[in-house]
């Protein structure tokens, strides 16, 4: 795959992470009964990039869940091999509390689709929020970000590349094109 | 150690001789996620929805069964329990017309358990379902292995090295079997005690230690493996009286005391108390015997995951 843009560096990145909790505590007023939950696996750091974010704002902690949605996949019996099944990890019941789910990039919404059947079965929440570093478009499904760290418009050929430190050693977004072959 | 493949290369499991170290630590590896799936409120993922798995049965079987059975349901496949009594198997069916009576209803994935080892076998060369064996004869019975090898991580943290002995009625066995050959693959060092009578000649060549008393047995052993004696497989009885078989062979608490400190206590059950294995030491500290039967749901729901998903080419 051929790099063709970096879309976000890293200054850029964390500024978008701290707007994001800006608008998490703005939004819910204040931290009651918020719950922060990555989607497995890029999820997962970013969701906790925006609890650090918070925690520095209010001056508490956000409760940080986990969630696998492997097992909720439409695609489950077609792809080639099965992805690995991890668990997942709630902090607390999530019954009455206000959900803030967290991904990398929100593309065609059949991944939040996953989480949002994945995370009924472990409560009924007040609601549920979606907070998503990228929205590039193309929804196949009528779901929508509630936090956005920016809206890139793509083509479906294009792939979005997030980086983050924890996992690949640097912060950054790339715009990378399928090669043909 | 981490898995290192994503897929298993077989559309069915017939046994651990055939799988790679790296296919075993992938079963491993993906129950560990599934264990958390049994401790929710709703314990149901849709995984394996609308497909069907037919579980049959032609040998008794209430824990393995029981087991299977509940993963299936926990991944909300269809199932289907089919036992050889009050079945068309009383009627003089034989198995290969049992089974394709069955494919014509389309399954997906046939557990099956028989009492002549190689069954399963026979089953999946001519069925296009993944057949998945859950204990053929005195042959293997794999996923029974592979439970017992996520307890032992799970407790230990590494398989690599582990001292494991495992006592009992080795001869007809097919859980020691499975162990051996999954222990072996993974570098555990199995040690083998029991009656010379109940030991198969040259075992030694799957790479075993044979010892014929308890205590070289418990010597420096991480985990100690209880085997029931099989009454209903042997013809006569292969030791004087069970009485004298609990005194030279049966673990008590007295015994225990001499292995090394943290020593964990194993049996597939169903357990004899009072012939292998004292009440004290099945329900103390040091067992995990209950233990193995919840990491088994688990370990048959890694197993169906991996086996229903799509297949990497050849």
């Amino acid at each position: 795959m051929e790099t063709k843009k970096r879309l976000l560096d890293a200054a850029r990145m964390s500024r978008a992470f701290r707007r994001m909790a800006i608008e998490i505590v703005e939004r819910n007023r204040g931290l009651d009964d918020l719950i922060i939950i990555g989607i497995r696996s890029r999820g997962v750091p970013i969701a906790e990039r925006v609890a650090r974010e918070i925690e520095e704002m209010e001056g508490a902690p956000v409760p940080l869940g986990i969630l696998d949605i492997t097992l909720y996949r439409d695609d489950l019996t077609t792809i080639a091999p099965q992805p690995l099944v991890k668990p997942t990890k709630l902090p607390e019941p999530i019954d009455d509390k206000v959900v803030v789910l967290v991904d990398d990039v929100l593309y065609t919404g059949r991944t939040v689709r996953a989480a949002l059947d994945a995370l009924i079965d472990f409560g009924r929440p007040k609601a549920v929020q979606l907070a998503v570093l990228i929205d590039r478009g193309h929804r196949e499904l009528p779901i929508h970000a509630d936090f956005i760290g920016k809206t890139i418009p793509t083509d479906r050929q294009e792939v979005i590349k997030v980086k983050l430190v924890e996992t690949d050693g640097e912060d950054e977004v790339l715009l990378m094109e399928k090669g043909d072959h | 150690m981490r898995a290192q493949t994503s897929a298993l290369r077989s559309k069915d499991l017939l046994g651990i001789e055939p799988l790679t170290p790296e296919e075993i630590t992938l079963i491993l590896d993906t129950a560990e996620g599934f264990k958390e799936v049994s401790e929710r409120p709703v314990k149901k993922v849709p995984a394996l929805r609308g497909q069907l798995v037919i579980n049959l049965f032609m040998e008794a079987s209430t824990r393995t069964r029981v087991s299977f059975e509940i993963a299936e349901k926990r991944l909300s496949a269809d199932t289907l329990n089919f036992a050889a009594s009050g079945s068309s198997v009383e009627k003089g069916e034989t198995l290969i017309d049992t089974a394709a009576n069955l494919m014509a209803m389309h399954p997906d994935m046939i557990v099956i358990r028989h009492k002549y080892p190689g069954a399963p076998r026979m089953l999946a060369d001519r069925l296009p379902a993944s057949i998945i064996n859950a204990g053929d004869g005195s042959h293997e019975h794999p996923t029974q292995a592979l439970l017992d090898a996520f307890t032992i991580r799970e407790r230990l943290g590494r398989l690599s090295g582990v001292n494991v002995s495992i006592v009992g009625d080795i001869a007809h066995s097919r859980v020691v079997r499975s162990n051996i050959h999954l222990l072996t693959k993974m570098k555990a060092n199995v040690t083998l005690a029991a009656p010379p009578t109940l030991i198969p000649a040259q075992v030694e060549e799957m790479g075993v230690r044979v010892v014929h008393s308890l205590d070289e047995a418990l010597e420096g052993a991480d985990v100690v493996m209880m085997l029931r004696i099989q009454l209903e497989r042997q013809g006569k009885l292969s030791f004087p009286s069970l009485r004298e078989y609990y005194n030279t062979f049966g673990l008590t608490g007295e015994r225990l005391a001499r292995a090394r400190e943290g020593v964990l206590v194993m049996h597939p059950g169903p357990m004899n108390r009072g012939v292998e294995i004292a009440s004290d030491v099945a329900d103390g500290p040091a067992s995990v015997i209950l233990e193995q039967v919840t990491n088994g749901v688990a370990v048959r729901m890694a197993v169906l995951y991996l086996l229903a998903g799509g297949h990497l080419a050849e």
